[in-house]
């Protein structure tokens, strides 16, 4: 094993790479925007948008309440709501997003109240449109707050404590550390979901253009001419195309850290998380774990990469053989960020799956050494395999000069 | 020195079976002597050369050059052997320079010599005009320059050409023969694959018809003239080759 000729060829390779643009934007562009816009941009938008929905005064048509003087009148005072005259189409209003709700009051209601017979307040909304739903909200808010009262004149006509109704209070107390429950779950899935796509995203071009590119221009037969054999020269790619995915999974990790630590030091909150307490914090250890865990899995993106374009006569045959592996190695790692879906001994064996469901866990700051050892060894025995396998198409002649 | 002993290649082709590319061929070049290969498309020149530069593994049969046997040492061959044809083209996003440090150094070249080399050559080609220029910049000719300076660089004793000249236009042509008859007059093997007749005639020292992956005929000029009874080459070729050839498309 001759390392000077590996080395001559990496660095031959490496002078190509760091010259071609398209390198150059899936290796540095791509990770270091890719998580701003993910989580600064796209969550302070989304944030913004519910806010204006908020601060916004909803207009509110009210349907019969002729009935019902103090109710209306309560309404009316509600703050931040509009009550405008009712209009024959307000159902179109609706529909068409030019009224956020009308809300419906049964003919007789306060009479109905003191006689303490049964009604329906209708509150009619768009679902799923953000302007109504908070809309509906104020105007819920408000009828269930009205409700309370009503009940506790009654209760206390009778002389009966509030206490009658409610014997006892449900409260759910989360016992996780803010850290790792609720949006940081989602978001340890979605970070580990980006690193593994952007590594193999990383490695995709070099690797088709140093085999099939190269065959289609027509150096392949000149470096095939000279005297370093044929495995120092696919280790010498190799070890570009590992570069390569290895600068975007690290440059991934190192964008992914200052975006979140940015996020927080905004305080804004990101996608999802403003249901939740939690805000993400991802220290030092953690992106220095998701990235070890990145490098045999890079290795193993890498050898298959290399593996499968060498097969190709040029970089568009290539390009139609690669897309195929994108889905199998997409799909693993989306079921990674699905709920319920958990580390186990089956799972650790299973390749990308296993590093997305590790890096999970690891981006929230859990170690499971057991199966980090588990998965870090079978991922290292699959990038072998694949390497190994690498090295033998090249010396296949009717892979090289497929016609 | 170049020797070829029952030098055979076979494909195997889904469709159409075994492929005998190159069948028992075996021929002698020397040093200081210019080997051409004469063929039609598809004869099996390419296929030749490719597996005397070890770019392919003989089936059957072997060569052996500069004292080295293609099928073992095939990294040792390749030490000692130029190897220049149209289909080996340049690194598009490396500097003339730089392409050709590249197989010095992959030829064991150490730093003084290669700088002392590739000056020598540079300024021998004329090349210094381009030699910070990329290769995917280059003209046909200064890319030219560029392969014949690659396959210099670490000074090989054998030279293998195959359709060196194929594509190119007259003058760019006629830097390739100048340089292969330099090679000549350096004392180098040279063996190199053509179908055209006027260079045959023009450098060869002996002549070798190759069609359907057999070598039919052998010999210099004169002595292929005096054996057929024709002046012209190609009319010598025509002879040769007839009752053997099979167009390219069929292969």
């Amino acid at each position: 094993m001759s390392a000077r000729n590996i080395g001559i060829v990496y660095r031959k390779e490496l002078t190509e790479a760091l010259r071609d643009r398209r390198t150059l934007i899936t290796m540095v562009v791509v990770p270091l925007l890719i998580f701003p816009v993910f989580s600064v941009g796209f969550g302070a938008a989304i944030a913004a948008l519910i806010g204006k929905a908020k601060e916004e005064t909803p207009k509110v048509m009210v349907i019969g309440g002729e009935g019902a003087p103090t109710v209306l009148g309560g309404l009316k005072k509600v703050p931040k709501i509009q009550i405008v005259p009712l209009e024959a189409n307000w159902k179109d209003q609706v529909v068409n997003k030019q009224v956020p709700v009308v809300v419906e009051i049964p003919e007789g209601f306060e009479r109905n109240l003191a006689e303490q017979k049964e009604q329906s307040v209708f509150i009619h909304d768009y679902e799923g449109d953000l302007k109504s739903e908070t809309a509906k909200d104020k105007v819920e808010k408000y009828f269930n707050d009205y409700r309370d009262s009503v009940v506790k004149d009654r209760l206390a006509a009778r002389n009966l404590p509030v206490s009658v109704l409610k014997p006892f209070e449900i409260k759910p107390h989360n016992v996780a550390p803010p850290e790792k429950s609720g949006g940081a779950l989602f978001f340890g899935g979605f970070i580990a979901y980006i690193v593994v796509f952007l590594c193999l995203n990383g490695g995709m071009h070099p690797a088709m253009d140093l085999t099939a590119g190269e065959k289609e221009r027509g150096t392949m037969e000149t470096i095939l001419s000279s005297p370093i054999s044929r495995t120092h020269l696919v280790l010498g790619k190799f070890l570009l195309v590992l570069t390569t995915a290895l600068t975007t999974a690290a440059l991934s990790v190192v964008s992914m850290g200052i975006s979140f630590g940015i996020v927080n030091a905004l305080h804004t909150k990101p996608i999802q998380a403003g249901e939740s307490d939690a805000t993400l914090h991802i220290g030092f250890g953690a992106a220095l774990s998701v990235f070890i865990m990145a490098v045999p899995l890079a290795v193993l993106f890498a050898s298959v990469l290399l593996t499968i374009s060498s097969f190709a006569k040029s970089y568009k045959e290539a390009q139609s053989y690669i897309t195929p592996l994108l889905f199998i190695v997409i799909l693993p790692a989306i079921a990674a960020m699905l709920p319920g879906v958990e580390l186990n001994l089956k799972l650790a064996l299973v390749p990308v799956l296993n590093v997305s469901l590790l890096c999970k866990e690891l981006v929230i700051g859990t170690y499971h050494w057991n199966y980090i050892a588990i998965i870090f060894a079978s991922t290292c025995v699959y990038a072998a395999a694949a390497l190994f396998l690498a090295i033998k198409m090249f010396q296949r002649e009717s892979v090289l000069f497929r016609s | 020195m170049i020797e070829a002993r029952g030098l055979s290649k076979r494909f195997q082709d889904k469709k159409r079976g075994e492929i005998r590319a190159v069948d028992n061929v075996s021929f002698t070049c020397q040093p200081g002597k210019i080997y051409g290969l004469l063929g039609a498309n598809g004869a099996g020149k390419t296929t030749t050369l490719r597996m005397l530069a070890t770019i392919l593994e003989p089936t059957d049969g072997t060569a052996v050059v500069c004292g080295y046997d293609v099928v073992d040492q095939p990294e040792k061959v390749r030490a000692n052997v130029g190897f220049l044809s149209t289909a080996t083209a340049l690194y598009p996003r490396l500097t003339a320079q730089e392409l050709v440090e590249y197989f010095g150094r992959l030829n064991g070249l150490d730093e003084p010599t290669l700088k002392k080399r590739i000056d020598d050559i540079f300024n021998r080609l004329d090349m210094n005009g381009f030699r910070d220029r990329r290769c995917d910049k280059l003209s046909t000719g200064m890319k030219q320059k560029t392969s014949i300076a690659r396959t210099l660089v670490h000074d090989p004793p054998v030279m293998i050409f195959d359709e060196p000249t194929i594509g190119l236009d007259v003058m760019t042509a006629r830097t390739i023969t100048a340089f292969i008859r330099e090679c000549r007059d350096r004392g180098k093997t040279v063996i190199f694959s053509t179908h055209v007749m006027s260079e045959v005639e023009k450098l060869c020292d002996t002549i070798g018809i190759i069609q359907s992956g057999k070598l039919l005929a052998e010999g210099t000029l004169a002595q292929l003239r005096q054996k057929y009874s024709e002046n012209d080459l190609e009319e010598i070729f025509v002879k040769i080759v007839a009752p053997d050839y099979v167009p390219a498309e069929a292969h």
